[in-house]
């Protein structure tokens, strides 16, 4: 399941739903990344997520497809936050339920890997009353190649 | 052809979408690229280093050479940082 919204969402509650009923699951993984205050001079006020409205679920659903393909899982969950956040505050949430531990934890961690380099996203980040673009990393490109199984993996490469 | 740009493209062109008609030999990502340069300085701006800009088309990535035409969603942006 995907979901791209500005409001908040309730981990327990969202995993729990998750779960509801599916008496084969016996592993759910799962992952929280918040917007993370850089301590110093030019300390993070806040974070501004844009996104592309369309492509962002198209992208999200493809790779929960990719990882129901690839791991015997029960279910995926994306949920992916847009607009002003501030330090401290949950942008996303990957969860996937497996029978077996395993399972989870690899396509959790490869969904956020792939999430990172393909999710059409983009961080503007408020430095007191200066305001930047986040520059991609390499290290993002780098974990995601590891997940690589074939040449179509790679189409988020230079245009 | 509506085109959408996003973060520091769309403000470099000064607009978060446009509706344009390019000559007809301009049939791939990369030619729109070339052409969408002299259309303006704000345009200029955005393409001056086409190795950081990355493109869909229809939402779904697309490279230099990937076929573009009239009733085609193209969008331009730098590389992606969510998550």
């Amino acid at each position: 399941m995907i979901k791209v919204q500005e409001k908040d969402f309730d981990v327990s509650a969202e995993l729990a739903a998750l779960c509801q009923g599916r008496t084969n699951v016996g592993a759910v993984a799962s992952f929280i990344g918040l917007v993370r205050e850089v301590a110093g001079p030019g300390a993070l006020s806040a974070m501004t997520l844009e996104h592309y409205p369309g492509m962002t679920e198209r992208q999200l659903a493809g790779l929960e497809a990719r990882a129901l393909e690839r791991w015997p899982l029960d279910r995926v969950l994306i949920i992916h936050r847009f607009g002003r956040l501030l330090p401290g505050q949950q942008i996303v949430l990957c969860a996937a339920t497996s029978p077996h531990r395993e399972a989870a934890f690899e396509a959790c961690a490869f969904l956020m890997d792939w999430l990172k380099t393909k999710a059409p996203f983009w961080k503007l980040e408020e430095v007191g009353s200066q305001t930047r673009w986040v520059d991609a990393r390499k290290d993002d490109d780098d974990a995601a190649a590891r997940w690589q199984t074939d040449a179509s993996d790679t189409d988020n490469s230079e245009t | 052809m509506k085109l959408l740009y996003f973060s520091w493209l769309r403000e470099r062109v000064g607009t978060a979408e446009e509706t344009v008609r390019p000559p007809e030999d301009v049939a791939t990502v990369g030619q729109l690229i070339t052409w969408l340069t002299r259309q303006s300085s704000g345009h200029a701006a955005a393409f001056a280093d086409p190795s950081i800009v990355r493109c869909a088309v229809n939402q779904d990535y697309a490279k230099a050479e990937a076929a573009v035409g009239a009733d085609d969603e193209v969008a331009f942006f730098p590389p992606v940082t969510g998550g």
